[in-house]
């Protein structure tokens, strides 16, 4: 509200925007579209293909939710943000949801008044040096040149670890990622710090991305997940059982093959309550009974997610790491569907 | 008897406010003032009560806590533990250094290119409406945008300077053009070095003593003094003596390739220069029109005068045209300075640390606090301006036409 709330004192255009604190379900259902927050490009996360679609780790989340509430993956609009823009956006009710690698904070959750609705990628602050410069720990920074994308939690952090050790650096704030790559590739920066998952994907764009290096030590916590406003549980809980949903999935072993098959009945009731043929879940939530098998199908469970954009098969190369299943001795871990 | 009746006062009725000449417009000014003020309270009770829905309320305490972050250019001591105030106060200095910096040099650039503009040279003119015409057609941004791009990507980085045969070299080993900005060496004050540095206040304020003698020795008695030559050994000869004198006191600390940059020196930030650079070239642009109309304001009749007294075209333009053009320039001369104080918000898209970058930039962000933010914001901006425009409005009726 709180954004929404500036623009209307300052702008008389700004007084319709008010109304959108309540019923973002119903208004989602009766506008037939989800408008989904995502970065303004970081290729596995969320960036636009040679077509124009979006693609990637967080789209596939805003997917998920759009399949669950309209029954069709393709009805998001998805609508850019940067790490300045992103909570205003979502305060005044441009968009429904914030699926943009943000890192869940206490004062993001109780002072600026969102719910985050869970964690889909454990993440940690890290740092790429080009490996010409031969640093092989982020203690040999001092006096170094950093390009850090302003806004973000990694400002702070970064602030706070060459204080903790005692070195120095040189911040140059930058608005967005392709800026930054930018400014690092022309060598403006000798550092470009941002989440690790941020890093390597941006390093996979790099025309030699074998000349860069990404340094050892994550110098912080951060859960990424999707968030919705503060006060709307009913919404709430739509976009967080969504997400679980996923990786439940991954957990019973549904995935995109074999849910059809699965969706005519099984074995196991926890499977048959989370695609509909048991129970009333779905209408619990507001939603049709097959809600979790549209999500599910919309991009696969979420390992299936995980695998296709950003896993150790792609060009980002990430390993599944604290994002596996708490079965394999990760963090992912989903309440039960009961 | 007679009955003398007086004429009929006219007393004052309540449709008179509709339909008497004398009051209607007063009537419906009235009306416009309290519509107006309901609008604004209405607003202002909106934004109160939807702030009160969500919980929150409009307090300043944040300005005092823990900034957190590492601003790249600071002129007053700041590290991460200072305060949001203090950060916001370095943005502030920030951007008067960059206003004031664009002021000057896009002054320069207008005045040169608006008389050149008149020029009678073909060629030279053209050049000029060439540059006016360009420069002020595209927006500030983009300016901004493709002179510091141009300037990461041309200069060299710093590693370019390392090695035996580096790809770079420095310009008399003193000063180096990298893409992170321009390291020039800092003068270091040794002891005495004050003597020098009165010897060369003392011979600034010799040189007007001597022009002021000039002026008048010539309105006195009609003999013309040189002042360029004077001018400038009084402004070099006693300041070189005087340092030679005290035993060379101040020494040069040049910058040198240390760990990953230049250390030492002084460090002019390629952001800086990006921004100082496009204001002033864009801003000039304006002025340059500006000039060229205040010149051309002037009738002809002066400059053919002057010209049959027998002065010289460049005498003709100093001393009888631009007196009087500055008349007609002043004025919109102050707009183009505020115009450069507020463009120089711009700032971030470059990530040059001014007050919008800091208070309304990556505080606003931290805190969340965006109200207070940008009222602060647009207190700070609505007093730099009122503080340039006053100075002007100074100058200006110095030099506007006496009217006795």
């Amino acid at each position: 509200m709180k954004k929404s709330v500036i623009f209307g004192a300052l702008t008389v255009a700004g007084l319709a925007a008010g109304a959108a604190a309540a019923g973002t379900l119903d208004d989602v259902k009766a506008r037939g579209k989800l408008n989904c927050g995502v970065t303004t490009g970081l290729v596995g996360f969320a960036a636009p293909d040679a077509n124009g679609n979006w693609d990637g780790f967080d789209v596939g989340v805003c997917r998920a939710v759009a399949a669950a509430v309209l029954g069709d993956p393709t009805a998001v609009e998805f609508v850019p943000t940067t790490g300045k823009t992103r909570f205003t956006a979502l305060a005044s009710g441009e968009i429904d949801m914030l699926a943009r690698n943000t890192t869940w904070t206490f004062s993001r959750d109780v002072d600026l008044k969102f719910t985050f609705v869970g964690v889909n990628y454990y993440d940690g602050q890290g740092f790429m040096v080009p490996s010409e410069l031969g640093v092989s720990s982020a203690k040999e920074l001092d006096g170094a040149t950093v390009c850090i994308q302003t806004g973000t939690t990694t400002e702070l952090n970064l602030a706070d670890f060459f204080r903790a050790n005692n070195i120095s650096y040189e911040p140059v704030p930058i608005e967005t990622n392709a800026e930054a790559q930018q400014q690092y590739l022309a060598g403006a920066c000798d550092v470009y710090t941002t989440d690790a998952s941020g890093l390597a994907a941006t390093r996979a764009t790099f025309e030699n991305p074998g000349e860069h290096v990404l340094l050892p030590e994550i110098i912080s916590k951060e859960p990424l997940g999707p968030l919705v406003r503060h006060g709307d549980n009913e919404w709430g809980d739509v976009v967080r059982w969504s997400l679980n949903a996923l990786v439940t999935a991954e957990e019973l072993g549904v995935t995109s093959a074999n849910i059809a098959e699965l969706s005519a009945g099984t074995n196991n009731p926890e499977v048959n309550r989370l695609l509909g043929t048991e129970g009333s879940l779905g209408e619990m939530l507001g939603l049709s009974a097959d809600w979790a098998k549209n999500a599910i199908m919309a991009g696969g469970n979420y390992g299936e997610l995980f695998e296709k954009n950003i896993g150790e098969n792609t060009p980002i190369g990430l390993a599944r790491g604290l994002n596996a299943q708490w079965t394999d001795g990760g963090l992912i871990y989903s309440p039960p569907f009961r | 008897m007679t009955t003398m009746t007086d004429p009929p006062k006219a007393s004052f009725r309540l449709s008179m406010l509709v339909y008497d000449t004398r009051y209607r417009s007063l009537t419906f000014q009235a009306l416009a003032a309290v519509a107006l003020a309901l609008s604004f309270l209405y607003l202002g009770s909106n934004l109160i009560n939807n702030l009160r829905a969500a919980g929150l309320n409009i307090s300043y305490s944040f300005l005092g806590a823990p900034a957190g972050y590492d601003i790249n250019q600071t002129l007053i001591e700041y590290d991460s533990q200072s305060s949001n105030a203090r950060a916001a106060v370095v943005g502030l200095i920030n951007t008067l250094i960059v206003a004031f910096l664009a002021c000057i040099t896009a002054t320069v650039f207008g005045v040169i290119a608006g008389v050149l503009r008149l020029s009678n040279n073909w060629l030279v003119s053209k050049l000029m409406a060439l540059y006016v015409e360009i420069f002020r057609n595209i927006p500030v941004l983009i300016w901004i945008i493709i002179i510091f791009t141009i300037m990461t990507a041309v200069m060299p980085a710093p590693r370019a300077f390392r090695g035996d045969e580096p790809e770079a070299s420095m310009l008399f080993d003193a000063i180096a053009f990298t893409n992170r900005g321009v390291y020039i060496p800092a003068p270091v004050w040794g002891p005495g070095s004050m003597m020098v540095v009165a010897t060369f206040i003392a011979s600034i304020i010799g040189i007007f003593a001597y022009r002021r003698y000039a002026t008048n020795l010539l309105y006195a008695t009609g003999r013309l003094l040189p002042t360029t030559w004077p001018t400038i050994a009084l402004l070099i000869v006693p300041s070189v003596l005087m340092f030679f004198i005290m035993g060379q006191p101040i020494g040069l600390d040049t910058p040198a390739l240390k760990g990953f940059n230049f250390q030492g020196g002084i460090k002019v930030g390629g952001p800086l220069i990006a921004l100082w650079f496009a204001l002033s070239i864009y801003t000039g642009a304006f002025i340059a029109e500006n000039v060229r109309a205040g010149i051309q304001a002037v009738s002809k009749g002066q400059t053919e005068a002057a010209a049959a007294l027998g002065l010289r075209p460049r005498r003709v333009m100093n001393l009888v045209v631009l007196p009087q053009a500055l008349r007609v320039i002043i004025p919109p001369l102050i707009s183009q300075y505020l115009n450069i104080t507020k463009n120089s918000s711009l700032a971030i898209a470059v990530g040059y640390a001014d007050i919008t970058a800091t208070l309304g930039g990556i505080t606003l962000n931290q805190t969340g606090r965006a109200i207070e933010c940008v009222l602060l914001l647009m207190l700070f901006y609505l007093t730099i301006s009122l503080c340039i425009s006053a100075f002007m409005n100074v100058y200006n009726n110095a030099i506007k036409l006496k009217e006795r």
